[in-house]
């Protein structure tokens, strides 16, 4: 099996660290994983918009990066759930169709399709609050709503959980949205900053020295807000923590 | 065209394809005893309960509950009030009722929820201009839930039905809690059988 | 005529920190009640999955319902009329109330009337129209719209309602205690229900089984409304019909649940006939409903049963105050409805959404909201009502992100000048990014340099 590897542009950009931690725990677990080096956006920023046609160049090259893989892997929840529900600016042939059925966010991957359960060379002995991006949450499922009545799971905290010595503290609104939205942080910056805000000052009055997210992108929105209130939070993508990050 | 015709045609063309009606299926309910659950319902909706105790009649009572009453309506001949009620009243007529009495038809446990209609109550009003409201309620006439109620034949033929569930109330001032906000100041259950 | 500017109404909204708070924190509390009852509840979600399908079967057979409601309410004595849009609606009315010579009208909550902007145009013809429910009352004294379809001054503190009350109604000024101000409304409006000639209810159900329409308040005013006065006129929108009493059951189970975390509200109101000597009148009204049942992406708004709990659960609206979105209906339900409208004018509501999708995991009757909103995005860009600024900015991202050369050219540009460019320059009015966030500090090297060197065997 050969998985692509899809490192979105702010990952690629600002958090090079979230994409080598992801590729490094690939191959931990003997995936035979590769980067194609003329990638660059799964057109997300422009179809959220409502701009299909500026979304089209986007996906196009998307599709023939990534059309000679089994599977497609990318530590982005937003992402991959844009390949596999909305990528529709381009003609629908069986190629596109491979792609958009074989991406996978990284914890639903390794969840799901590795079944991985341990991670011994992982130790991450620090006080934690999870951070499931609404996305990935609500809309490739990969942990239990609080809105929603069934019964309760968590793909990441079943991952996180075999990581030695890690500390898990519950902020009051878990799931209440942080605030990034995309193109939302810049269009509508004062409600997207407050709702950062309070975010991250929630995970600090809970006591997470470390707010651990499968997301970069609220990771980055939140970073930013903490950084500006002088809060005393750190903040670490999940690939790094499963893949033994000790910073 | 008149304006009926008009909104019928576009309905009519812009109608989506048919989706099937769903059955409601029974859904399996608490054990508990009805008469508790619904007594727990109601004081969670700010009803009062009390109890008649022996030797007691229900005019007696009622005055006792409400000492500063002046004028005490009853829409049921099972009391006397101090002012006979008179179906063909004006509703404003009915604007200085301290305490108005009605019987229910039925409970409903889920919610805590008494059902009157215009027989129960001979002038609609009286539940709203009131300023207090006896409601007496047979306990074996109390149901599970909504679905229940729902399924009761009165529905059909009343004119105006209400489920009343404890007293007026609002919170639209900062949240905070009032009761007797246009309707009756407070709602006391009585527990006896017809 | 410029579009509503959510985000800067916004802007002032969070600048009013006690207000703010407290929106935040009751809109929240009602969103936690609402779960509470959710969860003791076993049949919550297949509620959800009925409530959806009866209304999705309601709407693909409305005509037919429509007709039956119709042929009921008539057998039952009720008037039936029927309003293409809210100019007909308001005129009729008025005909109906000049008919009774009525010259008081005291009302229920309707968003149905706030929606076709009634209570101007009878004012006009010399209708004294009083709200009866607090919220809305409070609103009408200030000569302010409604902010919340359940809660329509959640927006206010009790000192606002102090002085709106002081100013209007004759209570002492200073005097913030909120039972001494709900008794004064109490005392105020009573002797409207008792002179009006005529009284009106919205409806939140109406039953196209025997003709009857269902009205749930907590306060009680519905009930006077339609029982002290002789006349009672009923306006519903046409897609307020549901089939049968039995599916009552269904929504009176999860109106209040979802809305306020109350089982039930305290009067749950069943109209079916006029009371002897009275009359009862029902104005239907359609005001672009049909329009939007004819649109494939949309119709399944209409399913909608008014409860506001994709509110409560908003985490934009909670910050930024139904008054924002500029239209009776606001928050995510008002997203998808209000561009049906004005487009123009509702152009940028889309976008005052993260798509965080939590108010369709809280609809009572699993309406797509945010995939609505996601489509409506889509609708603004095709109908050319995107801002310039924004339709450039985009299409220069598109551009970059199509061609390899050109991204991995702006990835070092902005790399290079995050790092290189002194802080006022980055942090201006140029950078909403940067107004209340630090920017992300540069690495050394991209994901892709790092690769190269230490992965890659071209």
């Amino acid at each position: 099996m050969r998985v692509g590897l899809f490192i979105p542009c702010y990952i690629d950009a600002f958090f090079p660290e979230v994409g080598i931690a992801t590729l490094q725990l690939l191959e931990r677990f003997g995936i035979d994983v590769a980067y194609p080096l003329d990638q660059t956006c799964c057109g997300q920023p422009m179809a959220n918009s409502g701009c299909q046609k500026d979304a089209a160049g986007a996906e196009a090259l998307f599709v023939k990066n990534f059309r000679e893989f089994d599977l497609i892997v990318t530590p982005s929840g937003s992402c991959a759930h844009h390949v596999r529900e909305h990528l529709d600016a381009i003609a629908q042939t069986p190629e596109v169709a491979k792609v958009r059925g074989g991406t996978y966010e990284l914890v639903e991957f390794l969840h799901d399709v590795v079944k991985a359960r341990d991670f011994p060379w992982a130790e991450f002995p620090h006080k934690v609050g999870l951070h499931n991006a609404c996305t990935t949450l609500r809309k490739l499922r990969t942990a239990k709503a609080s809105e929603i009545e069934e019964p309760d799971f968590s793909k990441p905290l079943d991952l996180l959980r075999k990581v030695r010595g890690i500390e898990f503290v519950m902020p009051s609104r878990p799931d209440e949205c942080c605030g990034f939205g995309g193109t939302f942080s810049v269009f509508e910056e004062p409600v997207s900053a407050k709702m950062g805000y309070d975010k991250v000052e929630d995970h600090h009055r809970a006591g997470a020295e470390y707010i651990v997210s499968a997301d970069m992108s609220c990771l980055m929105h939140q970073r930013g807000c903490a950084e500006r209130l002088g809060l005393d939070i750190r903040f670490i993508h999940i690939a790094q923590v499963l893949n033994g990050s000790r910073p | 065209m008149t304006s009926r015709d008009t909104i019928l045609a576009a309905v009519q063309a812009n109608q989506p394809a048919p989706v099937q009606l769903p059955e409601i299926p029974q859904f399996e309910q608490s054990a508990r005893i009805l008469v508790e659950q619904f007594q727990e319902a109601l004081v969670r909706m700010g009803g009062k309960l009390a109890s008649f105790g022996d030797g007691y009649d229900l005019d007696t009572l009622v005055k006792s509950l409400f000492p500063d009453a002046k004028v005490i309506c009853s829409a049921t001949p099972e009391a006397c009030g101090t002012r006979p009620l008179d179906q063909n009243a004006t509703p404003a007529s009915l604007a200085d009722v301290d305490v108005a009495i009605v019987r229910a038809a039925f409970g409903v446990a889920e919610t805590g929820s008494v059902w009157l209609s215009e027989d129960e109550l001979q002038v609609n009003a009286l539940a709203y201009l009131a300023q207090h409201l006896v409601v007496l309620l047979d306990p074996v006439r109390i149901v599970g839930n909504l679905h229940d109620a729902y399924s009761h034949p009165r529905f059909k033929t009343a004119r105006y039905a209400v489920l009343v569930t404890g007293p007026s109330a609002t919170a639209d001032i900062e949240g905070v809690l009032i009761h007797g906000a246009q309707g009756v100041r407070s709602l006391t259950m009585l527990m006896v059988p017809i | 005529m410029r579009p509503v500017d959510h985000a800067e109404a916004s802007s002032h909204f969070i600048e009013a920190t006690a207000h703010l708070e407290f929106h935040d924190r009751r809109l929240w509390d009602l969103r936690l009640k609402r779960d509470r009852e959710a969860h003791g509840i076993a049949e919550w979600e297949e509620l959800r999955n009925l409530a959806s399908a009866i209304k999705e079967h309601t709407l693909s057979h409305l005509a037919d319902y429509l007709e039956q409601f119709e042929a009921q309410a008539i057998k039952n004595g009720a008037h039936v009329h029927w309003a293409r849009d809210a100019s007909e609606h308001n005129q009729t009315v008025y005909d109906i109330l000049a008919a009774h010579d009525a010259k008081t009208l005291v009302k229920s909550k309707s968003m149905l009337t706030d929606e076709c902007e009634m209570r101007p145009f009878l004012e006009t013809r010399g209708i004294k129209v009083i709200e009866t429910d607090l919220g809305e009352r409070i609103q009408q004294l200030d000569d302010e719209p409604p902010s919340h379809i359940v809660v329509p001054a959640v927006h206010k503190l009790r000192g606002d309602v102090s002085a709106v009350f002081a100013r209007t109604i004759g209570s002492e000024p200073g005097n913030n205690d909120v039972h001494y101000l709900a008794e004064a409304m109490r005392q105020n409006t009573r002797p409207y229900f008792l002179r009006a000639e005529a009284g009106m209810t919205g409806a939140n159900f109406a039953v196209a089984e025997n003709g009857s329409f269902v009205v749930c308040t907590n306060e009680g005013n519905a009930d006077l409304s339609a029982n002290v006065p002789k006349l009672h006129i009923a306006c519903i929108g046409i897609e307020k019909i549901i089939p049968k009493i039995e599916h009552l059951g269904v929504f009176i189970r999860m109106l209040s649940r979802s809305a306020l975390g109350s089982p039930i509200t305290q009067y749950t109101s069943h109209f079916r006939a006029p009371r002897p000597g009275a009359e009862l009148h029902i104005v239907l009204v359609d005001n672009g409903r049909t329009q939007r049942l004819g649109m494939p992406d949309f119709w399944y708004s209409l399913k909608c049963i008014r409860c506001g709990a994709c509110m409560n659960t908003c985490p934009v609206y909670r910050r930024s105050g139904g008054l924002s979105y500029g239209a009776t209906y606001s928050g995510p339900i008002g997203i998808i409805m209000d561009p049906v409208f004005d487009i123009r004018k509702y152009s940028n509501l889309p976008y005052a959404s993260t798509l965080n999708g939590s108010c369709t995991s809280v609809c009572p009757v699993k309406i797509n909201i945010h995939e609505q909103i996601y489509k409506w995005r889509q609708i603004m860009t095709e109908r050319n009502q995107l801002p310039l600024v924004k339709k450039e900015a985009i299409r220069i991202i598109g551009k970059v992100m199509s061609e390899p050369g050109l991204y991995r050219a702006a990835i070092s540009a902005t790399g290079l000048a995050i790092e290189r460019l002194p802080r006022f320059a980055i942090y201006n009015w140029l950078n909403p990014w940067g107004r209340q966030r630090e920017v992300p500090a540069t690495p050394k090297q991209s994901f892709r340099s790092w690769y190269l060197e230490n992965r890659s065997r071209r």
